[in-house]
Formats: C-alpha cells, sequence, structure tokens
C-alpha cells in the first residue's frame, strides 16, 4: 500500500525529437560550457581543473577528483568508508536510490573522509559529493563528519570540509535535521582544543548543511559562482511574492553580504590552503 | 471558545445533540434523562476513543491549533519575575523570539522561545513565529549571558521554521542558526528544550540543543513541514496528511529514534483546552530535569550534550574485512 503512495506517475510514452539536436557532440571528446554554451576539448578541460576557458565556470566534480586536486599525490588514506545508510524510515526505493547513486558517483555515501597531506602537511579532509543524493546530509553523512573532526582533534591536525550539498536527506527525516547539531557540536569541541577549521563551499551548498558545519570554519572559503544560501529560491519567491535577482545567493552575493572570508578559484585552491595551513603551524611544526 | 478541529467533529456533534436534549427537557415537559445519561455514556467513550487514538495528522492539527498555548503563556505561569530582554545589538529585535530572565521556584534562569501572534496584528508583528537571523542572534546574546552568570537556560520551541525571505538570506540566516548550534554545544549551564507546537527543521533546531530535549505529547519535529515534503514527493502539498504519517515527527517517533528524553503529556485534546492544567505538567519534568541536571559539574554538562547528539543517527557499520 505503501508503495502505491510513493509511486511516481511514469510517463507512459516517451517522445523523441524530430531533429537531432545541433550541440551534438561525440560523447566524451568535447564538453560543452552549460553557462557560456561554447564547446570545448574535455581533455583540455580537466587540465583545466574542470574549469571553462572561456567564462570561468566551475563545473562540478566529484569527491575523488576533487581530493586529486588538493593533496599531494597518494597521500589521502580514508577513513570510516565502512559505514552505510540504513532506512530508518523505510522509505520506499530509497535503497534501491542509494545504489543507484553508488554506481553513479563511484563513491558509497555523499562524502567522503580522511587523512593527507597538502605541501606535506597532515590535514583531516571531509569533501562532499553531489552526485550522491545531492550531497544531502543523512545520518552517515553526519557520522562520518563527526568522526573526523575527532580524528583531526586526536591528531592535532587541520580540519578542511568541503561541502556540496542541498540539505538534510528527507529520507531519513528528522534523524538528518539532527546531524546539524551533532556535526556542529563536535565542531564546537575541536574548536575549543584550538583545532583549525577550514571550509570551502561549493556548487551548491544548502539548507541544513549551509546552516551547519558549512558555516562554521575559523575561514569560510566559497568556490566561484557556488549557489550557498538556507533556503531555496522558488520558496522565498513564494513567500515574498518578488521576483529574486539572477545573482541572489551566489558566492558573490555572500561575499558582498559578510558571509565569506574569499571566493578562490579552484585553480588556487590547493595553493590558498596550503597557506592557511602554514600560517597556522607556526611554531607547533616539529 | 476552543476551536474544533475535524478529526473531533464526532465529538462536538454529540455534545450538541446532548445540549438540545437537555433543552427541550427544560422547557417542555418530558422526561428524556435516560437518553442523555446514554448520550453521555457514549460521548465519554467516544472521547476516549479519539482522543486515546490521535493519528499524527491528528496531532499536527492540535499544534497548529490557533489557541494552542504559546512560550509567553507558558513563561506566566511556570515562572516568576520574567523580564523581557530586546535586540541582538547589531541590527534589531525579532519579535518572534522572546528571551529574558526569571525566577523558576526561586532560582535565576534565563527563558528563550519562539513567539506566534494571537491575532492576525500580533502574528504580523511576530513574523508568525519565524526568525530572521537577529532572533537568532538575539537568543545567542541572551544565553551567553545566562552561560556567563551561571543560569540555566530553558527553551521554548515553537515555529513552522526560519523565515524564508530575501532580507533573511541577505544577513546570514545560515550562519546565525549554525552559531548557535555550535555556541549551544559548549554552554557550562543545563540546557533544557521543550517543543510546545510545531519544531520546524533548522529554525527550531537554532534553539533546539540541549542537555535535554522533551515534546509536549502533541507536538511536532521535522525536517521539513508535511505540505513541503508532500510537495516534493508527489509535487502536491495537499497529500500533507500521507506525508505526515510516513516521516516520524510525533513525540513517540522522535523518543524511538533516541532524540528526545521525555514526551509531556497533555490534557485531554490538547493543551488548549487547559492552559493552566497543561502549565502544571510540564513544571513537574522541568523541575525534575532540573534538579538532575544540577547534579552535573560544568564539564559533564558539557559531555553529555556532546554524547548526547554524538549517538544520534541510524546507519550500518561494516566489518573492515568486508570492505574490498
Amino acid at each position: 500500500m505503501l508503495k502505491d503512495i510513493f509511486s511516481k506517475n511514469k510517463k507512459k510514452y516517451a517522445t523523441i525529437p524530430v531533429t537531432p539536436s545541433k550541440s551534438d557532440v561525440p560523447v566524451g571528446i568535447m564538453t560543452k560550457c552549460p553557462e557560456c554554451k561554447k564547446a570545448m576539448f574535455t581533455k583540455e578541460l580537466e587540465q583545466h581543473f574542470m574549469v571553462c576557458s572561456h567564462c570561468d565556470y566551475h563545473f562540478p566534480i566529484g569527491a575523488i577528483d576533487r581530493l586529486n586536486l588538493v593533496l599531494d599525490e597518494g597521500s589521502f588514506v580514508e577513513l570510516d568508508a565502512q559505514l552505510e545508510s540504513e532506512n530508518p524510515l523505510s522509505f520506499p526505493g530509497y535503497k534501491e536510490k542509494l545504489e543507484k547513486d553508488k554506481v553513479k558517483s563511484g563513491v558509497n555515501e555523499a562524502i567522503v573522509t580522511g587523512t593527507g597531506t597538502i605541501d606535506n602537511r597532515l590535514v583531516v579532509i571531509a569533501v562532499m559529493d553531489s552526485n550522491f543524493r545531492m550531497g544531502s546530509m543523512g545520518s552517515v553523512v553526519g557520522e562520518k563528519i563527526k568522526r573526523a573532526i575527532e580524528k583531526a582533534d586526536e591528531l592535532k591536525v587541520p580540519f578542511i570540509i568541503f561541502t556540496a550539498s542541498g540539505g538534510a536527506r528527507m529520507q531519513e527525516g528528522v534523524l538528518s535535521l539532527m546531524q546539524m547539531a551533532k556535526t556542529s557540536v563536535a565542531l564546537k569541541r575541536f574548536s575549543d582544543h584550538g583545532g583549525l577549521i577550514i571550509t570551502v563551499m561549493t556548487h551548491p551548498t544548502t539548507g541544513g548543511v549551509s546552516a551547519s558545519f558549512a558555516s562554521l570554519g575559523d575561514y569560510n572559503f566559497a568556490e566561484p559562482g557556488a549557489l550557498i544560501g538556507f533556503s531555496g529560491r522558488r520558496i522565498i519567491e513564494q513567500t515574498i511574492r518578488e521576483k529574486l535577482p539572477d545573482d541572489f545567493q551566489t558566492a558573490e552575493f555572500q561575499l558582498q553580504h559578510g558571509q565569506l572570508d574569499a571566493i578562490i578559484h579552484r585553480k588556487d585552491m590547493k595553493e590558498k590552503l596550503s597557506l592557511i595551513v602554514e600560517l597556522h603551524s607556526y611554531g607547533g611544526e616539529e | 471558545m476552543v476551536q474544533e478541529l475535524e478529526f473531533e467533529k464526532p465529538i462536538i456533534d454529540l455534545r450538541k445533540k446532548i445540549h438540545e436534549l437537555k433543552e427541550i427537557t427544560k422547557k417542555a415537559d418530558v422526561d428524556l434523562s435516560s437518553e442523555i445519561e446514554k448520550l453521555e455514556r457514549r460521548l465519554q467513550n467516544l472521547e476516549e476513543e479519539i482522543y486515546f487514538n490521535l493519528q499524527p495528522w491528528d496531532r499536527v492539527q492540535i499544534a497548529r491549533h490557533p489557541n494552542r498555548p504559546t512560550t509567553l503563556d507558558y513563561i506566566d505561569y511556570l515562572f516568576e519575575d520574567f523580564f523581557e530582554l530586546h535586540g541582538d545589538r547589531v541590527f534589531g529585535d525579532d519579535e518572534a523570539i522572546v528571551g529574558g530572565i526569571a525566577k523558576y521556584k526561586g532560582r535565576p534562569v534565563t527563558v528563550i522561545g519562539h513567539q506566534r501572534g494571537k491575532d492576525t496584528k500580533e502574528n504580523i508583528r511576530r513574523n508568525f513565529g519565524m526568525p530572521h537571523p537577529e532572533g537568532y542572534r538575539k537568543a545567542l546574546r541572551l544565553m551567553k549571558q545566562a552561560d556567563k552568570f551561571n543560569r540555566p537556560i530553558i527553551c521554548f520551541i515553537d515555529t513552522k521554521g526560519a523565515y524564508p525571505g530575501k532580507a533573511a538570506e541577505e544577513r546570514g540566516q545560515s550562519e546565525a542558526i549554525a552559531r548557535n548550534l555550535f555556541e549551544m554545544g559548549g554552554f557550562t549551564v543545563p540546557i533544557i528544550c521543550i517543543v510546545i507546537g510545531e519544531g520546524g527543521s533548522g529554525g527550531a533546531l537554532g534553539i533546539g540543543v540541549g542537555n535535554r530535549v522533551y515534546m509536549l505529547e502533541n507536538s511536532i519535529y521535522s525536517v521539513i513541514s508535511p505540505e513541503g515534503a508532500a510537495s516534493i514527493l508527489w509535487k502536491d502539498a495537499t497529500q500533507a496528511k500521507r506525508a505526515a504519517e510516513s516521516m516520524k515527527i510525533t513525540a513517540t517517533d522522535l523518543r524511538e529514534m533516541g532524540i528526545i528524553e521525555g514526551i509531556i503529556p497533555e490534557v485531554r485534546g490538547g493543551a488548549h483546552h487547559n492552559v493552566e492544567e497543561q502549565s502544571k505538567i510540564i513544571d513537574s519534568v522541568l523541575e525534575k530535569a532540573l534538579i538532575e541536571l544540577s547534579h552535573l559539574s560544568q564539564e559533564e554538562l558539557i559531555e553529555q550534550r556532546y554524547d548526547k547528539y554524538a549517538k544520534i543517527g541510524v546507519f550500518f557499520e561494516k566489518e573492515p574485512t568486508e570492505i574490498k
């Protein structure tokens, strides 16, 4: 019975366009920028850290690619990969969706955590992956973040988190909401012990994630153009009955409104993070 | 007059009928006392049947009842010498959150809570109990003050959510809520939170990180409103009833998930039937909690709060050998 409730109305017929779309390019060789619509060689794009060379659009990247961009080669050691989501609300289709996303994203949850080095300085790093359930935060995401923070506390090293999330994971209901408290309380303890917290908000960082750990860095950074905010644009427009400006809730908007320390281009990310970490290791290095 | 709710209709109808019969007995010279007695017995059974089997959607309606007691109502009954304090010292005073100092059984405490309006005019002033960042920042200011002067903090939660508006975003709604969650983790005084109506998502949690969290029997606590869930799940907000049933948002659900420490019983039919009586029930729970927490040292209070939240979550942990 419950299944009936959740089943989506499936379309009976597929519509097939008569003429093939003009921008068709062989899959893989060329990539079109969704922002400026210009096409470029995928190889070239990859060499440019997945940033459009024409308009600087930052393509969303997965957690593994991100780790490769930021950490010293071969230094990453994953933590807590053994944690997997349950289905606490017996949500129809939830388990299947998780399995599908594991294949799609190449990661087993919406976050990957571990230790690694940036220019030979050890850090604990957590990277969210928006390809997995829109990076939404359920029990596993919360638990992995908490454990990563505790690890950083134990090792006395900086904690760096890259956020990319639509917010709390609805399929886990109020348990997801409570992960906001769990992660924030863990950061507080780490902070009280003198721990360094760096957050980098990437596209998108909204809802419960933006209203918890993402905003709690000693330094809050963001990638250019990233969507960052608490409530969804549509909800706000419906509430205030007003059309919002295009740049509303972008990283640039947040910088202007005093919510960010800086916006960092992806190509400079490692260098800047390295500098921040270095500036905090004065006198503490062996 | 207490406004009736949909599921109460059979009770109201029966009550009306009994009333009519009584009127007839008074006016005309017929004795209907046996019929009245029968109906009154039936009314009693019916009330028990309905009020003891409240469904999630019924509770949502009670939680949102326009006459449901608010933070200030409970403050009146539970505390002496409440002194309201205003403003976040940065931007303004958000009346969607009230706070101040008061005496509880002679002991100084800090009280904070979401505040809905009683009528349209007051609701506009209080933004229907949906705070802006300055509301959370006022709450934080008062909590820091409580921490400094070693006063317990008591929070009443009752909001549909943090206000989803343009100005709220511009002033950092996310940061304001996040900051409260963070700081509430570190206070060295007891924090007791009571969900008295709607616990709407991050906007509720923003003053809801405590050593003890209680929910009134007919209150709800959820990551998204039933309407919001329905519009995402089935693209249809009118399916809210279904969503309420599947999202596990009642006090019993939260108790089972280990999120809250206890359920505070309500007077029959809901708190709005008798605020005074309801306050007495809350009072006994609050007093006991405060006494228990007063045995903990400052470090233990932080530790206990940390452990409480660290434990929340349902997941599966494979043996390390199972990972390829």
